[in-house]
């Protein structure tokens, strides 16, 4: 066993996982999402993008690809999540769905990544 | 792929993580801990809030407490934090610093960056291996001949005298081990704009392992190859090395020339020197006993030529014996053993041992027994110059030079070896009468050579009116005046090349085709000269023809529908 694999792994799933508990719920009702879930889901995917720096094989370049495209999905949802919250007004159903779709391309990403991680698993067959 | 940059990222991986990982624990901490506002109601940091507040404190620049007041609670919390990240910072900052003054990852930049511009090259080049003295003289002369190269040596100093020299472009140049072929290949062996290689390590090895991987990597460049051992000249040899230059028997050839033809000798002296310096003539060596100091490699080629010639020769050498030879066991440097090899009946003395100090206490001794000596010595040095040139030898022999005058010599005028070949097979009568015709056209200068092709690039109005108008051009035409038709330019026809049949000294009346090769040799002035007239076709058809055609689109469809009326 592979300490180096474990959190490689780790970081990858927990960003999926987090990123769907934050997508799981009604599109539109800002209750079913969570500010910290979100939060989370950022910096553990931020993490996992890191991680995945410097691997010059062809599968490290499409797992690098994903992670960036989950980050950028994440943080476009919080920028929109802090315009929204700061206009003054709550944050309407309209806004919410739009924060939670761009979460859910996030998740996208990342479930790619994810697929990545187990057919390079299952291709070690070790 | 950019590797620099992924050696970065790999390396300052955990930095990174480091510091999201403070950020992330700053902010948790902000979120949640409430502060109170002057209400007494508790609130609560947003996320946005708590970033803001730690983007502005991590990096030392301090707002204040935004948005509102904190709770003694908050400050404690920010006070944990700010050591935190500031810790986190310096680390990271450490690291990235550490990566900068890293001499592998300094490698890789400059080799990528050399890479980079030897890429971009889009010009012709030539890739020389070895920037020592014979390097740097090539270089120089190539840089005069507005040609771009990149250098590759071992030594890092040598590739940073490249960037001292200040040569007109900008020359890439990396130290890195020419016997590589990777190494090459970054170097730009395989790029199209690649010319030709010269491989002038002072390594034979290196330079023949240059050569192979020039012949495999990117067949039909030009390799031009220094060779100081006989045998690795016939290994180069073997498998097609298009120049083999050996110092010492190039110089053993030239000095056969100079005692059995001197009408040949001043031909090639007039050729391969500098075109517009003047034309000194090398003093000719007399016949009779030569004594030679050192039988060296130098020595042993000497030797074996005034052998050739039939003169009488005795060797100094500290080497034990040579059975079979007229032999003085010692240094030349003292007068006893020069006395011993005759130096008072000897008409010419060689000084060719590989230490310069030597060689020229070899000659001064030499000379003060015999004033009326004929020296030859050798300058192993490019710095000893001004010592040599202060002793003022009949001839002077500086490997590096030699191999470098060849290299120019061969660069600017391919055609040129293949003239001296020829030559040499002439006799010797028709060589002084060419030097004497080559010393009318520019009296007591060296002339200019250069090789004209009749095609598209070089000479398209003679390429054009040979293929489309199927008109006779004769060599003449190429020697006529651009300004005055009927005036002769001064220059000399030196050969012809048509389908690898050369002729010697073609006749003004021979027809020329396209795709011909012509080696002149004339004055700088006629070369430009004859240059607008190949690439003109105006000025072609005037000196052709005789008439002035008119230039522009509008005056040649006149010009054609004036005709046609006529007609």
């Amino acid at each position: 066993m592979n300490l180096e694999k474990v959190v490689f792994g780790f970081f990858i799933l927990l960003a999926a996982t987090l990123n769907f508990g934050f997508v799981w719920g009604d599109i539109d009702d800002p209750a079913h999402h969570d500010a910290y879930e979100l939060f989370c889901a950022l910096v553990v995917s931020l993490i996992a993008t890191v991680l995945k720096f410097g691997d010059r094989t062809q599968i490290g370049a499409v797992h690098l690809a994903t992670s960036l495209v989950a980050d950028l999905q994440l943080i476009a949802a919080a920028v929109v999540w802090v315009s929204a919250a700061n206009s003054g007004v709550p944050v309407s159903p309209e806004q919410t769905a739009n924060i939670v779709s761009l979460a859910a391309g996030a998740l996208l990403a990342n479930l790619v990544s994810v697929t990545l991680l187990v057919v390079e698993t299952v291709m070690l067959r070790r | 792929m950019n590797s620099a940059l992924f050696l970065a990222l790999r390396r300052l991986r955990f930095p990174i993580i480091l510091l999201i990982a403070v950020y992330t624990i700053g902010m948790i901490g902000l979120v949640m801990i409430p502060g109170v506002d002057e209400n007494g109601t508790p609130w609560h940091m947003s996320f946005f809030d708590a970033f803001y507040f730690m983007s502005y404190t991590a990096s030392t620049i301090g707002f204040g407490e935004i948005p509102r007041p904190f709770s003694y609670a908050q400050r404690l919390w920010v006070t944990f934090i700010i050591y935190l990240s500031v810790i986190g910072w310096a680390y990271a900052i450490a690291r990235v610093l550490g990566l900068l003054q890293d001499r592998g990852f300094q490698h890789t930049l400059v080799q990528q960056r050399f890479g980079r511009e030897v890429r971009r090259l889009r010009e012709p080049f030539y890739l020389v291996c070895g920037f020592g003295e014979t390097g740097m003289l090539v270089c120089r002369a190539l840089d005069r001949m507005n040609v771009r190269f990149v250098v590759i040596d071992l030594r890092e100093d040598r590739v940073a005298e490249v960037d001292l020299q200040e040569f007109q472009t900008d020359t890439p140049a990396f130290a890195a081990d020419a016997r590589f072929p990777a190494n090459l290949a970054l170097a730009g062996l395989e790029h199209p704009a690649c010319k030709g290689v010269l491989a002038l390590t002072s390594d034979d090895s290196a330079n023949l392992a240059v050569a192979m991987a020039g012949k495999l990597l990117h067949p039909g460049v030009p390799i031009i190859c220094r060779a100081m051992n006989k045998s690795v000249a016939d290994n180069m040899a073997s498998f097609g090395t298009d120049h083999i230059i050996n110092p010492f028997e190039t110089f053993a050839d030239y000095l056969s020339l100079a005692i059995n033809s001197p009408g040949k000798h001043r031909l090639v002296d007039l050729l391969v020197g500098e075109p517009g310096q003047r034309f000194r003539p090398a003093p000719l060596p007399p016949r009779g006993h030569w004594v030679v100091s050192g039988y060296g490699r130098f020595g042993r080629e000497v030797v074996a030529c005034l052998d050739r010639e039939g003169l009488d020769v005795s060797i100094i050498d500290p080497a034990p014996a040579l059975p079979g030879r007229r032999y003085v066991s010692g240094m030349g440097t003292e007068p006893e053993p020069l006395r011993q090899a005759g130096i008072e009946q000897a008409v010419g003395i060689v000084a060719g041992t590989d230490n310069d100090v030597n060689n020229l206490s070899i000659a001064v001794t030499a000379r003060q027994l015999n004033p009326r000596l004929f020296v030859i010595v050798r300058q192993n040095l490019q710095a000893n110059r001004a010592l040599f040139d202060a002793y003022d030898a009949q001839l002077n022999m500086v490997p590096s030079q030699l191999i470098a005058d060849r290299c120019v010599a061969l660069l600017g005028t391919p055609l040129l070896a293949r003239f001296l070949m020829l030559a040499r097979a002439q006799n010797d009568g028709w060589a002084e009468d060419l030097a004497g015709r080559l010393e009318a056209l520019l009296p007591g200068r060296v002339p200019a050579l250069w090789d004209v092709r009749l095609d598209l690039d070089e000479a398209p109005a003679v390429y054009r009116a040979l293929t489309d108008r199927d008109s006779e051009v004769r060599v003449g035409t190429l020697l006529r005046d651009p300004a005055a038709r009927a005036e002769p330019l001064n220059a000399l026809p030196l050969m012809l090349s048509r389908a690898r049949e050369p002729q010697l000294l073609p006749a003004r009346e021979l027809r020329v085709r396209a795709g011909d090769r012509l080696l002149f040799a004339g004055s700088v002035a006629a070369r430009s000269a004859q240059r607008t007239l190949l690439q003109n076709v105006n000025v072609f058809d005037y000196v052709h023809r005789g008439r002035e055609i008119p230039g522009g689109w509008i005056w040649e469809t006149i010009t054609r529908q004036r005709k046609a009326r006529r007609s």
